[in-house]
């Protein structure tokens, strides 16, 4: 194998154990389905990863870095985290698994492309996750963790997680 | 480099930190809500709130430590300064009071920060360009959360109103000093660091004239405007916020999670 294969391998490597790190809060998802983890890049036996938090003031950053820290030690590299910061996290970087993922969980995905102007008092129909009624009303703006807010089906009762767009 | 009125000067240091402590305080205020919302729901928005401010707060202490001419730590500078080095703006650390007033204040707070971030998308300091498409996202949520509360306190039962009226009365002679250009964010303006918050005032006083038409209130004349933050100046209160905010570092130096 020439040394540029066994380069890509390795590389390839690292970003399965750190891709598989999974979010603290919302354990359905990995942080590659979230769109955080943005790349992993050899240096010599140094795997570095590039993590973006998805909002300023998100508690499990530092648990999802030491998790990143430790997949990448355990996977035989010597681990290197880094946060950057620009481009911001979007929604938008929720892959379509992760999307479905959330759903299966009973958490409603996002559904608007983020950056749209919200007007105030703006709503969005969001369908329920368990029993997809339209008719579902919003209880607050902010939920459980940063990333959700709260809604409740008006069809089967159920309340339910949304993940909102930012 | 070095220059005091470029990037990493003294100026720049003193700017950042003033923005700092506006986004540190009222997170810490925000945060003494928690558990003693009116119900669940705001149990758990407010200290989101609060969240979205302590993380913006931090990565701005986090972007001055970092600044070659600063000399402390992030922690440092949010737990280990004495009042008057606080440069944040009065309203801030206005007492909670009533939940009418705590929704009043942040509804006026992130009317203006929302576009003053949007602003530092622009800015010639790339970290805090960084920062800024975020927080700018976060604080449109602040807005809308806030606005609606304001509509419905202001167009809710007699009770709700007469509170939202007192808010009102009581904090808007603090809205002037949002807008008050200190010498050191004079400089950064003209270095392009940081922007002017002078364009954003009529926007800002047109959003507040129309949440407050939804709501039944009016702007208040005021002739005598609050001010002094900028320049350490603080409230009465403000030493009180200060012995609980810091008690921990103060009580156990060096002390980290
Ligand atoms: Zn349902």
């Amino acid at each position: 194998m020439s040394v540029a294969a066994k380069q890509d391998l390795s590389t390839a490597r690292a970003w399965a154990a750190a891709s598989a790190v999974v979010d603290p809060e919302v354990p359905c998802v990995t942080i590659a389905d979230l769109g955080i983890l943005r790349s992993v890049e050899l240096q010599g036996d140094t795997a570095i990863a590039h993590v973006t938090p998805t909002y300023s003031g998100c508690p499990a950053v530092l648990a999802i870095e030491l998790a990143v820290e430790a997949a990448l030690l355990e996977a035989g590299f010597n681990p290197r985290v880094e946060r950057v910061l620009s481009p911001p996290w979007t929604t938008d970087w929720i892959t379509e698994e992760g999307q479905s993922k959330l759903k299966a969980y009973g958490i409603a995905p996002p559904v608007k492309a983020s950056g749209s102007k919200r007007a105030l008092f703006d709503d969005t129909v969001i369908a329920c996750p368990r029993c997809e009624s339209h008719n579902t009303q919003k209880v607050s703006e902010f939920g459980s963790t940063a990333c959700k807010a709260q809604y409740r089906c008006c069809d089967c009762s159920e309340p339910f997680d949304y993940f909102k767009c930012i | 480099m070095t220059n005091n009125q470029s990037y990493g000067g003294a100026d720049h240091i003193e700017a950042l930190l003033a923005l700092a402590d506006d986004h540190l305080i009222l997170g810490h205020r925000l945060s003494e809500w928690c558990g003693h919302a009116p119900m669940l729901e705001e149990d758990l928005s407010l200290p989101n709130m609060a969240l979205d401010l302590l993380g913006q707060a931090r990565n701005l202490f986090a972007h001055v430590a970092n600044l070659e001419n600063c000399g402390k730590s992030e922690d440092d500078l949010a737990y280990l300064r004495s009042d008057r080095e606080y440069k944040n703006c009065l309203m801030v650390e206005r007492p909670n009071g009533d939940f009418a007033h705590t929704m009043l204040r942040q509804l006026y707070f992130a009317a203006f920060m929302q576009p003053y971030w949007q602003a530092m998308e622009d800015s010639t300091d790339d970290t805090l360009r960084a920062l800024a498409g975020k927080a700018e996202k976060e604080m449109s949520y602040h807005i809308r959360h806030a606005g609606e509360w304001v509509v419905r306190l202001g167009d809710g039962t007699e009770e709700s109103a007469h509170r939202m009226v007192n808010a009102v009365v009581a904090l808007h002679p603090y809205t002037d000093e949002l807008f008050e250009i200190s010498a050191p964010l004079q400089n950064c303006i003209e270095h392009g660091l940081l922007p002017d918050p002078t364009p954003i005032r009529a926007p800002w006083q047109a959003m507040i004239e129309d949440i407050f038409s939804q709501a039944y209130l009016t702007i208040p004349d005021v002739p005598f405007p609050q001010e002094g933050g900028r320049h350490g100046r603080h409230t009465e209160d403000f030493g009180h916020l200060l012995s609980e905010l810091q008690y921990m570092q103060r009580a156990y130096p060096g002390m980290a999670w």
